[in-house]
């Protein structure tokens, strides 16, 4: 029994880096109803970023985030006004195909400028461990954990309490009716996709400091995204938060009866199972 | 009457994609008055009123809005000139409370300044809207959510408020109290331009009518001078 919670806690944590992992790609489907097949390359290109910024300056990765944010936040402002709002409209196809586009050009671009080489953001606190007792915390997981949490958090109050905030929203609901609002509805979901990209940079940069990662990573966060939002249902912010812990969890159990090999397999098995129970997801609106 | 004219359409036709919908519509409507557009279904009743306010834009002709053209004005851009629609089909915004849609109605920079003011003058004319302010919109009954969609558009304090078939689906005494609701806000000099199918009711409102047929303008008039004939007449295209 003993030997469980390490797993279960070390789940819960990863759960929460899984979170702001799939968090954009969530406010992309939410908001805009698009797929954003570029997300997890766009989380990529924020680690490449974070790594320029860290050898340049030779900062912390953390500090790294005050320049990379504001510079993914532009990229996906200018990649939805200027691209993608060109592409939207009834159908779900030319967008999905842009969205794929893109991720292919990134994923070059990245080869072509750092090379195939898998690289790491260092940090001091990588491979620190708080012991309590018989259980590890490593300390970045922690971090991880409670960023991700706040992302959330905040993203939830911004959406509610502001005006920007309940003007997405209401955009998201009817787009013909909140323009009738006076609400500018393409500035609105290429502001979307700005934030969208404030939670890949960031999710960008933890993922640099926790794994290493290659020009070809993005899609295998891509597909963790796919899941958390799956599990937690399409568009919903503490969906996100909950579909990261269980898919974590269904991953590091899985590891710990079944040996690490049939991690990913067990993983995506949990995701079956609550397709098949409840398709919209545990907090996806039914449609 | 030769009082100011706050909007006037000149010769405009308008198309949906090879569909011409309008075919040289003009109107004029006076500030303060509530004008009457009647026509059956697919008439270009609603084809006009998206046309003013700005969901879609002429092939040519004009529309001028107090003096100033706004063919090619978006529909956001419109709301902050004053000019507010009521959407058919009221068009809540179901994930937010009713008092967050009112808050969305106040979304363009000509009526931020005086939030609380115009929540406060929404809720003497909807008492109901504020009892029920922490609810989802999509909890209300229809009569209720057509209150919601008149007040959160009054949020952008228009100089002219277009209502596309207010009655569309709601009990006829709901519908009354609606109507008696336009009266109060024409008297604070709203001007009101009133789309329906239910002829009676919407002449015994207005000062003028418009019947529309077929995408034209088939017959108009001073509302109580309309004769019932006339306007089956002009309806039905006989």
């Amino acid at each position: 029994m003993e030997s469980l919670i390490q797993p279960v806690i070390n789940g819960i944590l990863l759960g929460g880096l899984y979170a702001i992992i799939a968090l954009g790609l969530t406010t992309m489907f939410g908001i805009v109803k698009l797929v954003n097949l570029a997300h997890g390359d766009l989380m990529v290109l924020s680690s490449y970023l974070s790594l320029v910024v860290i050898t340049q300056l030779g900062i912390n990765p953390f500090w790294s985030m005050l320049m990379v944010i504001p510079i993914m936040f532009v990229i996906g402002f200018m990649l939805q006004k200027y691209l993608l709002n060109r592409v939207l409209g009834k159908e779900m196809e030319p967008p999905l195909l842009v969205a794929f586009g893109v991720s292919i050009i990134i994923q070059n671009l990245l080869l072509l400028v750092f090379s195939p080489d898998a690289q790491s953001l260092m940090t001091s606190i990588s491979v620190k461990t708080i012991q309590l007792g018989n259980i590890n915390l490593p300390i970045l997981y922690l971090v991880n954990f409670f960023i991700g949490c706040s992302v959330v958090l905040f993203l939830r109050l911004f959406y509610n309490k502001t005006f920007l905030g309940r003007a997405i929203r209401a955009a998201s609901d009817d787009e013909g009716a909140a323009q009738l609002m006076g609400v500018d509805t393409k500035n609105i979901f290429a502001i979307a996709m700005g934030i969208a990209m404030i939670t890949a940079a960031i999710a960008g940069i933890l993922i640099g400091m926790t794994f290493s990662f290659f020009p070809h990573t993005g899609a295998q966060y891509l597909i963790i995204s796919f899941g958390v939002i799956i599990i937690g249902g399409l568009g919903s912010m503490k969906g996100a938060l909950a579909g990261g812990i269980i898919l974590a969890e269904a991953q590091l159990l899985g590891a710990h009866f079944t040996g690490p090999g049939y991690q990913l397999l067990i993983g995506y098995l949990v995701l079956l199972i609550v397709l098949a129970i409840r398709p919209q997801g545990l907090f996806g609106q039914a449609h | 009457m030769t009082s100011e004219l706050i909007l006037k359409i000149d010769q405009i036709d308008v198309f949906y994609s090879d569909f011409h919908a309008l075919w040289e519509v003009s109107l004029e409507i006076k500030k303060g008055e509530i004008v009457s557009i009647i026509g059956a279904n697919g008439s270009g009743k609603s084809t006009l009123m998206y046309a003013i306010a700005g969901i879609n834009s002429p092939a040519n002709g004009s529309i001028e809005f107090c003096g100033e053209r706004i063919n090619d004005l978006e529909a956001h851009q419109s709301v902050n000139r004053g000019i507010a629609l009521v959407p058919e089909g009221r068009r809540m915004f179901p994930r937010l409370t009713v008092r967050e849609n009112l808050l969305i109605g106040a979304y363009s920079p000509r009526s931020r300044k005086n939030i609380e003011k115009n929540i406060k003058k929404v809720h003497d004319l909807f008492p109901l809207l504020e009892e029920r302010g922490d609810q989802k919109s999509n909890t209300l009954s229809g009569g209720e959510q057509q209150m919601l969609a008149i007040g959160r558009a009054l949020m952008s304090e228009p100089s002219l408020l277009l209502c596309d078939e207010l009655s569309l689906g709601l009990a006829p005494v709901v519908i009354k109290d609606i109507y008696k609701r336009l009266h109060v806000i024409n008297e604070e000099g709203i001007t009101i331009v009133l789309v329906e199918q239910d002829v009676k009711r919407s002449l015994k409102i207005a000062d003028r009518a418009y019947v529309m047929l077929e995408g034209k303008i088939a017959l108009e008039g001073i509302a109580s001078e309309l004769g019932e004939e006339q306007v089956k007449k002009a309806y039905f295209g006989m």
